[in-house]
C-alpha cells in the first residue's frame, strides 16, 4: 500500500502534504493536479506533515489535492540506450515530449523499451557473481554496453540461466540468478538506482596515476587533470567557462562524455544539439554525439530539478564507469545547483549560512566531488569518472561560499581571470593562480615523464618560473617606465609573452588551433622554451618588443597550421631565420 | 478582468502588510488572481485555509473588511492580431481609454520551450552601428542588455536598433519608464511610420512599482503569440530591467524573505532567467529576440542586478562616453555578443573575426599607452601610433552615430590598421592580409 496524502500548504514550489502513513526523507511523490502528475521530493518531515519540493510550477495547485508517495527516492533508469540521449534533469527523454513547450507532467521514458539490442552473454550458468559483474554485453553506438548484475543486489549469486546470444528488449529477462538462500531473481537489461547514492560496486579506488588528455594546452601542459580526477573552473561571466567546457567535451580523451547543463542558457545546449551530431571525435572518427549524453536543466527549467540534474549525470557516469569506461562528466554551472539549494533552504526558513546558502553546502559539494574517481572493478578492469564543474561566483569574487567550498573538494583549480578575458587572452585560465594537485603526485610525474618526454615535469616548472619572472618584470616596467628598467627586464617580459601567446592562448574557434594533441604540445613547448633559453642582442627596448612580436606572429602561424605540414615547416624555417638575426652565439 | 459567475467573495482580512493581505478562504488556487478592495492581487502563499495575496499597487488604505473577489485564474493576456499598434498598461488593458481587444486569453509566464525544439540562432541582425555589428554582432533569438549609466542615451540607441532591425513586430516592455521617455518611444515609432508593427506594455514612474512585475511576462506572451503562431520575427525591448529587479526586492523584503547580495532576493537569477530565456529561434522562422536595458550605478557591474544579468544574457553592450572624442561608444572591452561567432565570417565576410580581434587588441595597446601617459612616462613611437589609431577607431567605428554596412565597417577597419601599423604588428592570418590589405 502506497502512502497517500493531501496538500495543505503551498509556497511557490514548496508544498506541505499531510500524509496517512510512513514517508521517507527524499522519497518521491506525485501530486495529482486534475489528472496531471507533478513529481516532487520529500525534503523535510514534521509529524504528519511532509514538506516536498515540486519539480514543476505549482500554478493552479489547491489545498486538498491528492498526493501519492512512491516508496523510493529519486531514481534513474540505467540500461542500453542512454548514450546520445538528451534528458531533462530528471532523466526524461526530451525527444519524446510532445509539442514545442515543456508541459508539466509530460514524463517520458529514459530508455526505448521497444527497441531490440544484440545481446551476447559473457557468463555461463553456474558462474558466481556479485553486484556490477558483467553478465553480457550489447553494442551501443561504439561502446560495448555491459549488462550487469544490478547494483542493488547485495548478496552473492549463482547464474542459474542466461539467454543465448540474440536480440532482446531492455525489459526482457536475460538471466536468472540464485542467492545464497536459494531465492531466484530475474535480471533484465535495465536497472534503477537512487541518484543521491554513490555506486560503489567496485573493488577499490586508488589514487589517479594517469592524466586525461584534453587538447587544451594550458591544462595538459601546465596543470593537467588526472583520469578520474576532479577540477573546477570558476570565473566571472563572459570569461570562457562554457567555451572551455565545450572544448573539453569535444576533445578530451574519454570514452563517454556526460554534460550536465545546469541552470545555464538553453542556446548553449542547442549549440551542442546542433554541432555534436556533425563533429568528428578526433580519436575514433565517429560523430561526437555518439559518445555524448546531455542532461539539460537550463535556467528556465524547474529550479528544483537543477540539483537532481547533477546527481542524475553523476549516476549515469558511475554506471558507465562500471563497464570499464573512461567517463568525463562536465557540469555547467554548479553554482546554479547551489543557488537552487539556497532558494529551498530559505523557503524552509532554515538558519542561513554565509550569503544565505545552506549551512551544509560544503559537505554537499564535497560528497558530490568524492563520487568521481578512477576505480579497479571486481573483474580486474579499470574505469573512471573525471569530473569538471564550473562555478559562477557572484560579482566575480572568488571569496564566496560556492567557490570556497569547491576549492576544498576539487583537486584542479582553473581560475579564469577577468583581466585575461578582457584582453581576449583566451582561454583566460590564469597560469599562476591555477593549480593541479596531481602535478605533485609522484605517480603522475612518472607518467608524464614516461609518456611525454623524459624531463617533462621539470620543463613545466621552468615554464611556470619564466611566466612568473615575466610578471615581475612587467610590474617593474609599469612602475618605473620602459626607460627606467634595464633592457634585460624587457627581454624577460617578452619571453613570458611568447609562452602566453603561443602556449597559453588557444583559439577555441579555429579548427586546427582548438585541439593540440600531447605530441604537438611537447613540440611547441620545447620550441618556445628553446627561445626562452636563448640570449638575444638588442639595441633598445623598442627593438626588443618588435623582434619578439615577429617571433610570436610566426609561432602563431605555426599554431594555425596543420602539425608538421609543409606550411608548418615553412613557418618554422622563417622562425629560425628570425632567431639567427639576433641570437648571441 | 470580467466578472464571472463562479466568483467567490470574502470580506474579512486577517492580516495586512505593506505588500500583502491575508484572509481565510477555501478552494483557492496558487497564483490565481483576485481583486482586493478594487486592486489587482495574486495568490503567493497558501497555508491551510489562510491565503496570502500580493497586492500589485500596494495596500495603503485597504481596510480589514475589504471586499476580496477571486477570479479562479492566473494573469492572462488576450492575444490576437488586434494587439498590433496598441498601447497597454501592466495588466494588459488598453491605454488612452481604448476599447478591449478581441482575442484568445493566454496565461502569462507560461512554460518554457523544449530545448530540443529550438534552432541554433544564425540570422544576423544588422544595426548599422559598428560597435555592435563589427565587434558584437547580434543574432535573432539572442537576448542581450545594454549596460549603461542612467545618463547614457540607452533608450535612444535601443529605439534606433529596433527600427533598423527589420523585425516583423517590436514589443516594448516599459518598466518605470518616465513619461518623457514613454512619449519619446511613441514619437520615434510614429515618425518612423512603424506604429502598426509596435505593441507596448508600459508601467511609468507614475504607477506603482510592483505592477512592473507583470510587464515582461505580458510582453513576452504577446511575443510568443506572434513568433509561434504567426512565425514572425519579434523583437522585445525591455527597459529598464534594473527597475524590474528593484520591484522584486521590494516584494521579497515585504514578505520577510532572507535577502542575499545587495538586498536582492535569493531567487533573482531564476527570476531574471525566466524572462530572458524566452528569447528563442524556432526552426520554422519565428523568433523572439530580447534587447534590454540594465542601468548601472557608477558603472558597477558587480552589483547583483548586472551580475546576474550577465550570467544569463548572451553578452552585454556597454555604453560609455569616450573622453577622447566626446562620443558615446560601445565599449569594445566590456561588451560582448556571445552569439557573434555563429555569424561572423560565415554570414559576413571571411576576414571579419580576425579584423575585429586585431582592432580591439590594438585599441587595448592604446589603452596601455594612455595609462603610461597618465603615469608620466614617455611614449614610444608605437604608443603614439596606437593612440592615433584609437582616436580614429573610436570616431569612425565605435561611435553609436555610425550607420554603415558591415563590409564598409571591415574596409574602414583595414584602412585604419594599414594607416597606423605594419602587417606584422597587425598579426592577422597572412592569407587575409594578402587579400584585404589596402593598396595605397
Ligand atoms: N578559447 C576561446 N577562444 C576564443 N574566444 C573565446 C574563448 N573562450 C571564450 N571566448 C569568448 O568569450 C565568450 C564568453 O565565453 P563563455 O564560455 O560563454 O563564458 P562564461 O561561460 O564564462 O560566461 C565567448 O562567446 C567567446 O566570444
Ligand atoms: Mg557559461
Amino acid at each position: 500500500m502506497k502512502t497517500q496524502g493531501k496538500v495543505t500548504g503551498i509556497i511557490s514550489n514548496l508544498v506541505v502534504v499531510e500524509v496517512d502513513g510512513p514517508v521517507a526523507q527524499n522519497e518521491i511523490c506525485y501530486i495529482n493536479l486534475a489528472g496531471t502528475k507533478l513529481m516532487a521530493e520529500v525534503i523535510k518531515v514534521i509529524g504528519k506533515l511532509a514538506y516536498v519540493q515540486v519539480f514543476e510550477s505549482t500554478r493552479g495547485l489547491r489545498v486538498g489535492t491528492p498526493v501519492e508517495f512512491q516508496g523510493h527516492m529519486l531514481e534513474v533508469t540505467l540500461g542500453p540506450g542512454l548514450l546520445s540521449k538528451n534528458y531533462d534533469g530528471l532523466q526524461h527523454d526530451l525527444a519524446k515530449m510532445k509539442g514545442i513547450f515543456l508541459q508539466r507532467g509530460d514524463y517520458t521514458d529514459a530508455l526505448d523499451f521497444d527497441s531490440e539490442w544484440d545481446f551476447t552473454p559473457l557468463v555461463e550458468p553456474g558462474t558466481q557473481v556479485i553486484a556490477a559483474d558483467w553478465l553480457g554485453e550489447v553494442p551501443e553506438n561504439w561502446v560495448k554496453h555491459k549488462i550487469m548484475v544490478p547494483f542493488t543486489f547485495t548478496d552473492k549469486y549463482t547464474v542459474k540461466s542466461i539467454v543465448p546470444a540474440g536480440k532482446y528488449k531492455v525489459s526482457d529477462t536475460i538471466a536468472v540468478l540464485v542467492d545464497t538462500k536459494g531465492e531466484e531473481f530475474k535480471v533484465t537489461m535495465y536497472q534503477k538506482w537512487p541518484v543521491k547514492k554513490a555506486i560503489i560496486a567496485y573493488k577499490e579506488k586508488p589514487r589517479p596515476s594517469k592524466i586525461l588528455e584534453t587538447g587544451v594546452r594550458v591544462i595538459d601542459t601546465l596543470n593537467p587533470i588526472a583520469e578520474g580526477g576532479t577540477g573546477f573552473i570558476p570565473g566571472p561571466f563572459g570569461c570562457g567557462k562554457t567555451v572551455l567546457q565545450h572544448a573539453l567535451a569535444k576533445q578530451a580523451n574519454a570514452d563517454m562524455i556526460i554534460m550536465a547543463a545546469c541552470g545555464e542558457r538553453a542556446n548553449e545546449v542547442v549549440e551542442i544539439f546542433a554541432e555534436f551530431p556533425h563533429l568528428d571525435d578526433p580519436r575514433t572518427g565517429r560523430k561526437l554525439m555518439e559518445r555524448t549524453t546531455i542532461i539539460c536543466n537550463t535556467s528556465n527549467m524547474p529550479v528544483a530539478a537543477r540539483e537532481a540534474s547533477v546527481y542524475t549525470a553523476m549516476t549515469i557516469g558511475e554506471y558507465y564507469r562500471s563497464m570499464g569506461l573512461k567517463v568525463l562528466l562536465l557540469a555547467d554551472s554548479t553554482s546554479r545547483w547551489a543557488q537552487a539549494l539556497r532558494e529551498m533552504s530559505n523557503r524552509l526558513e532554515e538558519l542561513p549560512g554565509p550569503d544565505a546558502f545552506p549551512m551544509d553546502l560544503s559537505a554537499v559539494i564535497a560528497n558530490f566531488y568524492a563520487r568521481a574517481g578512477f576505480v579497479h572493478l571486481n573483474n580486474g578492469s579499470n574505469g573512471s569518472v573525471t569530473f569538471i564543474g564550473t562555478v559562477s561566483p557572484a560579482g566575480g569574487n572568488l571569496k564566496e561560499p560556492v567557490t570556497e567550498s569547491t576549492k576544498k573538494a576539487a583537486r584542479c583549480f582553473y581560475a579564469l581571470s577577468q583581466q585575461r578575458a578582457d584582453s581576449k587572452r583566451y582561454p583566460a585560465i590564469d597560469p599562476m593562480d591555477s593549480y593541479s594537485k596531481y602535478l605533485e603526485y609522484p605517480e603522475i610525474q612518472e607518467f608524464l615523464n614516461k609518456n611525454i618526454s623524459e624531463n617533462w615535469v621539470e620543463l613545466v616548472m621552468k615554464v611556470k618560473n619564466t611566466i612568473q619572472q615575466g610578471r615581475e618584470a612587467s610590474e617593474q616596467i609599469n612602475i618605473l617606465g620602459d626607460d627606467g628598467v634595464p633592457l634585460d627586464y624587457h627581454d624577460r617580459y617578452w619571453k613570458a609573452e611568447i609562452i602566453d601567446f603561443v602556449i597559453l592562448q588557444q583559439d577555441a574557434f579555429d579548427v586546427i588551433d582548438c585541439n593540440t594533441p600531447l605530441a604537438r604540445q611537447r613540440y611547441m613547448l620545447e620550441k618556445v622554451m628553446q627561445i626562452c633559453n636563448t640570449n638575444f642582442h638588442f639595441d633598445g627596448f623598442e627593438q626588443c618588443s618588435s623582434y619578439y612580436k615577429r617571433m610570436i606572429n610566426t609561432l602563431k602561424q605555426m599554431n594555425y597550421s596543420e602539425f608538421q605540414s609543409e606550411e608548418f615547416y615553412n613557418y618554422e624555417k622563417e622562425l629560425d631565420t628570425i632567431l639567427n638575426e639576433r641570437r648571441v652565439q | 478582468m470580467e466578472t464571472k459567475v463562479f466568483q467567490r467573495i470574502y470580506t474579512q482580512l486577517t492580516g495586512i502588510t505593506k505588500a500583502t493581505v491575508s484572509l481565510r478562504a477555501q478552494g483557492v488556487a496558487n497564483e490565481e488572481l483576485a481583486m482586493v478592495h478594487g486592486r489587482l492581487a495574486q495568490v503567493v502563499k497558501i497555508m491551510g485555509d489562510i491565503i496570502t495575496l500580493q497586492v500589485f499597487s500596494g495596500t495603503e488604505g485597504i481596510p480589514t473588511n475589504a471586499e476580496v473577489v477571486f477570479f479562479g485564474e492566473p494573469p492572462m493576456l488576450k492575444v490576437g492580431d488586434d494587439l498590433a499598434g496598441r498601447f497597454f498598461d501592466a495588466y494588459g488593458h488598453p491605454m488612452f481609454g481604448d476599447s478591449e481587444i478581441e482575442g484568445e486569453p493566454r496565461e502569462i509566464g507560461g512554460p518554457s520551450v523544449n530545448p530540443l525544439r529550438r534552432k541554433q540562432p544564425s540570422e544576423l541582425i544588422a544595426t548599422g552601428i559598428a560597435g555592435i555589428d563589427l565587434n558584437n554582432t547580434l543574432v535573432t533569438g539572442q537576448k542581450i542588455p545594454f549596460f549603461a549609466d542612467p545618463d547614457q542615451p540607452f533608450n535612444q540607441v535601443m529605439a534606433m536598433v529596433a527600427l533598423r532591425a527589420q523585425a516583423d513586430k517590436i514589443i516594448l516592455g516599459g518598466m518605470g519608464l518616465s513619461n518623457d521617455d514613454f512619449l519619446f518611444f511613441k514619437n520615434v515609432f510614429e515618425n518612423a511610420g512603424a506604429l502598426d508593427r509596435i505593441i507596448s506594455f508600459v508601467n511609468t514612474t507614475e504607477q506603482p512599482p510592483v505592477e512592473r512585475l507583470l510587464v515582461p511576462d505580458m510582453a513576452l506572451t504577446a511575443a510568443e503569440y506572434f513568433a509561434v503562431e504567426k512565425k514572425e520575427k519579434v523583437l522585445v525591448l525591455l527597459t529598464d530591467m534594473t527597475l524590474y529587479a528593484d520591484a522584486l526586492s521590494i516584494v521579497s523584503n515585504r514578505m520577510d524573505q532572507i535577502p542575499s547580495k545587495d538586498s536582492m532576493p535569493g531567487s533573482l537569477y531564476s527570476d531574471l532567467a525566466k524572462i530572458y530565456e524566452k528569447a528563442v529561434q524556432f526552426p520554422d522562422g519565428g523568433s523572439i529576440t530580447i534587447i534590454a536595458v540594465t542601468t548601472l550605478s557608477g558603472g558597477d557591474i558587480t552589483h547583483a542586478i548586472p551580475d546576474n544579468t550577465g550570467y544569463i544574457t548572451e553578452g552585454q553592450l556597454f555604453l560609455r562616453t569616450d573622453s577622447d572624442t566626446g562620443k558615446v561608444i560601445v565599449d569594445p572591452f566590456r561588451s560582448l555578443s556571445r552569439l557573434k561567432q555563429l555569424v561572423i565570417g560565415k554570414k559576413t565576410r571571411e576576414d571579419h573575426p580576425q579584423v575585429m580581434n586585431a582592432a580591439v587588441r590594438l585599441y587595448a595597446d592604446a589603452a596601455s599607452a594612455k595609462t603610461k601617459l597618465e603615469n608620466g612616462f614617455d611614449l614610444t613611437e608605437y604608443d603614439e601610433r596606437a593612440l592615433k589609431f584609437a582616436h580614429d577607431y573610436s570616431e569612425k567605428l565605435l561611435a553609436i552615430d555610425i550607420n554603415i554596412e558591415v563590409d564598409a565597417m571591415l574596409n574602414t577597419a583595414w584602412q585604419l590598421l594599414a594607416k597606423y601599423f605594419s602587417k606584422t604588428e597587425v598579426a592577422i592570418k597572412s592569407e587575409l592580409v594578402e587579400k584585404y590589405w589596402p593598396a595605397n
